[in-house]
């Protein structure tokens, strides 16, 4: 179990960094938001990794069973509402990147740089 | 052997991350998205999250790739440009990736009950859910009761994103391809295709009613109005990308997508101030009914409606949004 958490814990910060580069290195701006929402997903693995209890289960509340065990269910409602609302600003920078296509004819961040003039 | 399992998941997770940031191939990266969003609801349910991870198979392997590949068809699917910064972003990987591994080793270990998250306010919703709700998804009543001026935060953003793309992608595109003819409606979508017809005709009308026991049954077990929304909106996408565009708009036209983008956000706020007008505080349920527990299920019910319309209807018109343009 102690393998395990830490092995959680070390997959976080990779997943986080993935993102990172993505944004970094990568100069199309689809990549640039896939690297986005990789981050996001690090981020609920974290919290969700968080809310586990040792031996528990779901938070739904079974009626009859006094010994039962609960993960914790605040995480897992940010998490939640979080994964709808990331999905909806994803699709904003879509949005802006089919618009950003049409204007300059790339989504390639230099090839924009020189038209732009800068 | 579900620590195996586990930790399985968890570096089929890194490796797919990583063959996500490295495809040149655009196309192949998005595919491979959906494939770390399954992995990673699949790794949700095991930490106990089932509600989390059916949002997440619902919206990251779903509904995310379909937007991600219509934008894709009116982009590019290669990538052109070399990667640049690159010693940056590896010295950066690097750096940042040892410094937080060390500092993970200061977390509270892994399924720890004494760890702080579990001793604070947690508890007491565990005890008094069934005490001031009576339902048994603890998920639930804390997302639309004690925390629901969060939730309609998160409706709001999530509203205010889907009128944001509808502006973005509202404006004309610079007209190169005038005079191309429109795609014939008998000619869009796949319907000549025989396998996906079958397949998909007979899926849709499961999926709707699977996203309408989630949407209801969310009281009960893992489900509500934001895993519902993004159901029902995938079982629409799924329809209109069968029987093309063209069908889909006039099976539900743009009035009624727009209806419901906002219906279902002013529905939650008017639960809000049904209860000032009934006595109590704004979001406060307990003054709807004849008892504050039957007052606080009849204002989740309503709520989760609420956040369902409005799910469904952005997600919808954003499908709409990027599927009506032409590629210029």
């Amino acid at each position: 179990m102690e393998f395990l958490g830490l092995y959680h814990y070390l997959v976080f910060p990779l997943l986080l960094m993935s993102g990172i580069y993505a944004i970094i290195a990568k100069r199309n701006l689809v990549k640039k938001l896939i690297g986005l929402s990789l981050m996001q997903s690090a981020v609920f693995l974290l919290y969700i990794t968080m809310s586990k209890v040792e031996g528990g289960t779901g938070p739904i509340l079974k009626p009859d069973a006094t010994d039962v065990i609960y993960s914790n269910p605040l995480p897992e409602v940010l998490i939640l509402t979080a994964i709808v609302v990331g999905i909806s600003t994803a699709a904003l920078g879509l949005g802006i990147i089919v618009r950003i296509k049409e204007e300059f004819g790339s989504v390639e961040e230099d090839v924009i740089r020189e038209l732009g003039g800068r | 052997m579900t620590e195996i399992f586990s930790a399985f998941l968890l570096t089929l997770l890194v490796i797919t991350a990583m063959a996500v940031v490295k495809s040149r191939n655009l196309f192949v990266a998005v595919m491979l998205t959906g494939i770390f969003s399954l992995l990673i609801a699949i790794n949700f349910f095991l930490l106990d999250a089932a509600d989390v991870a059916l949002t997440e198979a619902a919206v990251g392997a779903g509904v995310a790739t379909v937007f991600f590949l219509s934008a894709l068809a009116l982009t590019s699917e290669e990538e052109r440009s070399r990667s640049a910064y690159r010693t940056i972003g590896i010295a950066v990987f690097i750096t940042i990736t040892i410094v937080l591994g060390y500092a993970t080793l200061g977390m509270p270990s892994y399924g720890d009950p004494e760890a702080p998250v579990h001793v604070h306010v947690a508890p007491w919703y565990m005890e008094k859910t069934p005490e001031y709700i009576d339902i048994p998804n603890v998920v639930t009543a804390v997302l639309g009761s004690f925390r629901g001026y969060d939730t309609l935060g998160e409706v709001f953003v999530v509203f205010t994103a889907g009128i944001g793309v509808l502006f973005i992608l509202g404006v004309r595109p610079p007209s190169k391809t005038r005079g191309a003819a429109p795609v014939a409606s008998d000619e869009a979508g796949l319907r000549h295709y025989l396998i996906p017809k079958v397949v998909v005709r007979l899926f849709i009308p499961f999926v709707l009613l699977f996203g309408l026991y989630v949407q209801f049954h969310g009281e009960y077990s893992p489900g509500g109005g934001f895993q519902a929304g993004a159901i029902i909106a995938a079982s629409i996408i799924l329809y209109a990308l069968l029987e093309g565009e063209e069908r889909a708009m006039q099976v539900i036209p743009r009035r009624v997508l727009n209806g419901l983008i906002a219906g279902g956000a002013l529905l939650y706020g008017a639960v809000g101030l049904a209860g000032i007008v009934a006595g109590g505080s704004f979001l406060d349920y307990s003054v709807l009914g004849s008892d504050p527990v039957k007052g606080q299920q009849m204002g989740l019910l309503v709520i989760e409606a609420g956040v369902g319309i409005t799910v469904t209807g952005v997600l919808v018109s954003i499908f709409h949004a990027f599927a009506a343009r032409e590629r210029v």
